[in-house]
């Protein structure tokens, strides 16, 4: 059997069912054999949006997203998508062509570097030197990108090793790697410990990361919850992991979270902290945090314990299965007036929605998010981009029930909003879902071509484009570092026909610059089969969060 | 308190290993003092000595990102009283007829051995640790030091004790 068949054969044993990628010369050989596999290829426009496309695909199945490119160019295309994965630990696999081995560090044409390029951010990678080692290297990459803390892995095959000729058979099923032995379970003294702090805890806080999304813990989190009664805030990349419109629900933390999201942290004796990083994002903000606040961290990754913050009781594991030992323990305690003081913190921090004049004119982006949760089915995806569209759609698009909130919380990468939904309507085409990818103007235009494969695939994606020509959140933090007027390259002087450009793709579009406007439309827009474009006009000076 | 500490690290005897390790230091702007590498009793493994200084949080942290990368099997901390540890290194002494007797004889008293001899220098070549090797350039500085090499410690643990996975 040729290799390149083989590699296939692999991928289906792996479940793989869409593959997004990019052709060239390095992978003429998989192309080829890709033409009668069952595995189907997603042509995606740019090298740039596959490891999105696959990113969106993990987060949305749960499944490994595989993504595709040849050798230099086309792979370090994919450094930024493979970075984004990796900094929310997201499972994807790429592959990638390489010249062939004879030619490797020669600077051949179309060479280069892709293993050492990504080795910062990648959880591993293979440069496949022996074609019998692929049936062993598939396996492992699928294993450690979807096992532990997931993470992208990257695999480079010379376009040689592709054209050798193998036996058949070659299976490899058993992985054993010396060196990766994730540990699932917490270590039960420091569980004791830990529940014996919850116990005696006055002011708990629940802290749920991105974790407790990855290792399928929502119910057991909010079973913990319930049974003490204790208040949960998530991070950025944890929203989702807690229904927004539960009693016990404190909202978003960070630079970027709610106000009253950091009172409350800052006030608590205990800070559960489940499967978040800590980031300097999120942290930004709180204050009184080392000398008065005990804090239990659970993490599947033991470099991510201590790494930000100091640790009092470090656990170890995987956040389902601490949550079911922490439930399985007796942690109980009345916490009656710590909610009590929760509610008077909430109310003296409220959300505001009201915008004064010139940006009361247009959108105001907050009311729309929040009356977009009321439209929007239980079960919605909703992809947020970079900027201020991001803040706005994770503060005012409630996440409850099934819903999903994707984002790049960790990298920040801009135009992954399109591509990362596309991955979602892929993973979802036999049961489609509304599937919204939030943009700017800015985020919007980096991804812009892989409206070709939105149109293409008739995806059932609706673009909420939010637009005000400008790069609102470099805006925001320009004017409020330097002062007001001290932007610099920052407007989108072009004014582009959004609507013609939805017309060029045969896409559907719509453009508001009203709420009551756009309070018409969305629902039309999620009724129509297939794609959808609405643009939604803000005013450049609407820069608050 | 900044500490020096020694680790050792049993790896994977595979392609661009060494480059993950020393980017991992290099990334997250850890010092690596020394880095030695060498063969083990299985062809499949190597043994990497590395020598860091840096408080407890960064020593810790270090050894939980090596661990994290999947071709490390196991690291541990040698620890001056469970381990020994040993440095090879090579000094090019200024010796001329008027004093190579009396560098000899240093050497002599530092078990060290004279591996080059030419009109106007010669090469030490001496094994020992740290303090040892200190004492010894402290003696022979004198005679003027033309160059020299440090291999970085390299070490193993004391007692029946192996590195196992």
């Amino acid at each position: 059997m040729l290799a390149s068949k083989l590699i296939l054969k692999c991928l289906e044993r792996e479940n793989v069912e869409f593959v997004f990628g990019y052709p060239g010369g390095a992978l003429l050989p998989l192309y080829e054999a890709l033409r009668t596999s069952p595995i189907k290829h997603i042509l995606v426009r740019n090298e740039q949006a596959g490891p999105h496309y696959a990113s969106g695909y993990a987060r949305e199945s749960g499944r490994v997203g595989v993504c595709l490119a040849t050798s230099g160019p086309g792979a370090t295309n994919l450094v930024t998508g493979i970075a984004t994965a990796y900094l929310d630990s997201i499972p994807i696999v790429a592959i990638t062509g390489q010249v062939n081995r004879d030619l490797i560090g020669t600077d051949a044409f179309q060479e280069a570097d892709i293993t050492g390029a990504t080795a910062p951010f990648t959880k591993h990678s293979y440069l496949v030197k022996d074609a019998a080692d692929i049936p062993r290297i598939i396996r492992e990459a699928f294993y450690i990108a979807s096992t532990g803390r997931p993470g992208p892995v990257l695999i480079d095959i010379p376009r040689d090793v592709q054209l050798e000729s193998i036996k058949t058979g070659l299976t490899y099923d058993k992985v054993d790697i010396l060196g990766y032995k994730p540990n699932l379970h917490g270590h039960s003294g420091q569980i004791k410990r830990a529940t014996k702090k919850i116990k005696e805890a006055e002011r708990p806080v629940i802290y749920a990361g991105g974790g407790v999304l990855l290792g399928h813990a929502e119910k057991e989190l909010l079973a913990f919850a319930e049974k003490d009664n204790i208040p949960v805030i998530t991070s950025l990349m944890g929203i989702g992991a807690f229904p927004e419109d539960h009693p016990l629900y404190c909202g978003i933390v960070g630079s970027h979270g709610y106000e009253y999201s950091n009172v409350v942290m800052n006030e608590a004796d205990l800070i559960i902290n489940i499967g978040a990083r800590m980031s300097d994002r999120a942290t930004s903000r709180l204050t009184s945090f080392e000398e008065n606040t005990d804090f239990v961290h659970i993490d599947i990754d033991p470099a991510e314990i201590g790494k930000n913050m100091e640790t009092t009781i470090p656990i170890v594991g995987d956040a389902k299965t601490v949550l079911i030992d922490f439930i399985a323990k007796d942690t109980s305690k009345d916490h009656a007036t710590w909610l009590a003081k929760i509610k008077e913190i909430k109310e003296q921090h409220p959300l505001v929605y009201d915008a004064d004049p010139p940006c009361s004119d247009l959108i105001n982006p907050k009311v729309m998010f929040r009356s977009m949760s009321e439209m929007t089915s239980d079960d919605s995806t909703l992809v947020a981009d970079v900027g201020l569209n991001q803040i706005w759609s994770a503060l005012y698009y409630h996440i409850i029930k099934e819903r999903k909130f994707f984002t790049s919380g960790g990298l920040g990468t801009m135009g992954y909003s399109i591509p990362a939904a596309c991955g979602v309507c892929f993973a979802t085409l036999d049961h489609p879902k509304e599937v919204f990818a939030v943009c700017g103007d800015g985020s919007f235009q980096m991804s812009m071509g892989e409206l070709g494969v939105i149109a293409e695939h008739q995806l059932n994606v609706k673009i909420i484009l939010i637009t005000n020509k400008k790069l609102g959140m470099v805006r925001q933090l320009q004017c409020d570092v330097y002062g007001k007027g001290h932007y610099s390259g920052t407007d989108i002087n072009f004014d582009i026909d959004f609507m013609k450009l939805a017309e060029a793709y045969s896409i559907k579009s719509y453009k508001v610059d009203k709420n009551e406007d756009f309070n018409k439309v969305l629902p039309e827009a999620i009724k129509h089969q297939g794609p959808v474009l609405i643009q939604c006009q803000v005013h450049p000076d609407f820069i608050r969060i | 308190m900044e500490k020096k500490t020694c680790l050792s690290l049993l790896v994977e005897n595979n392609f661009g290993v060494l480059s993950r390790i020393s980017g991992l230091f290099a990334r997250r702007g850890y010092n690596i003092d020394s880095l030695t590498v060498g063969t083990t009793e299985n062809a499949r493994f190597s043994r990497i000595t590395i020598t860091v200084t840096g408080d407890e949080q960064i020593l810790t942290q270090i050894k939980k990102q090596l661990n994290k990368l999947i071709d490390v099997i196991t690291v541990i901390e040698l620890k001056p009283e469970e381990s020994i540890t040993r440095e090879l290194v090579f000094i090019k002494v200024k010796a001329d007829d008027t004093n190579r007797n009396q560098i000899v004889e240093i050497s002599n008293m530092f078990r060290a051995n004279i591996v080059d001899v030419a009109r106007e220098s010669l090469i030490v070549e001496i094994t020992g640790t740290r303090d040892k090797i200190d004492a010894f350039f402290n003696m022979v500085e004198p005679y003027g030091i033309l160059e020299f090499i440090r291999s970085g410690d390299t070490g193993l643990q004391r007692g029946a004790k192996v590195l196992s996975f």
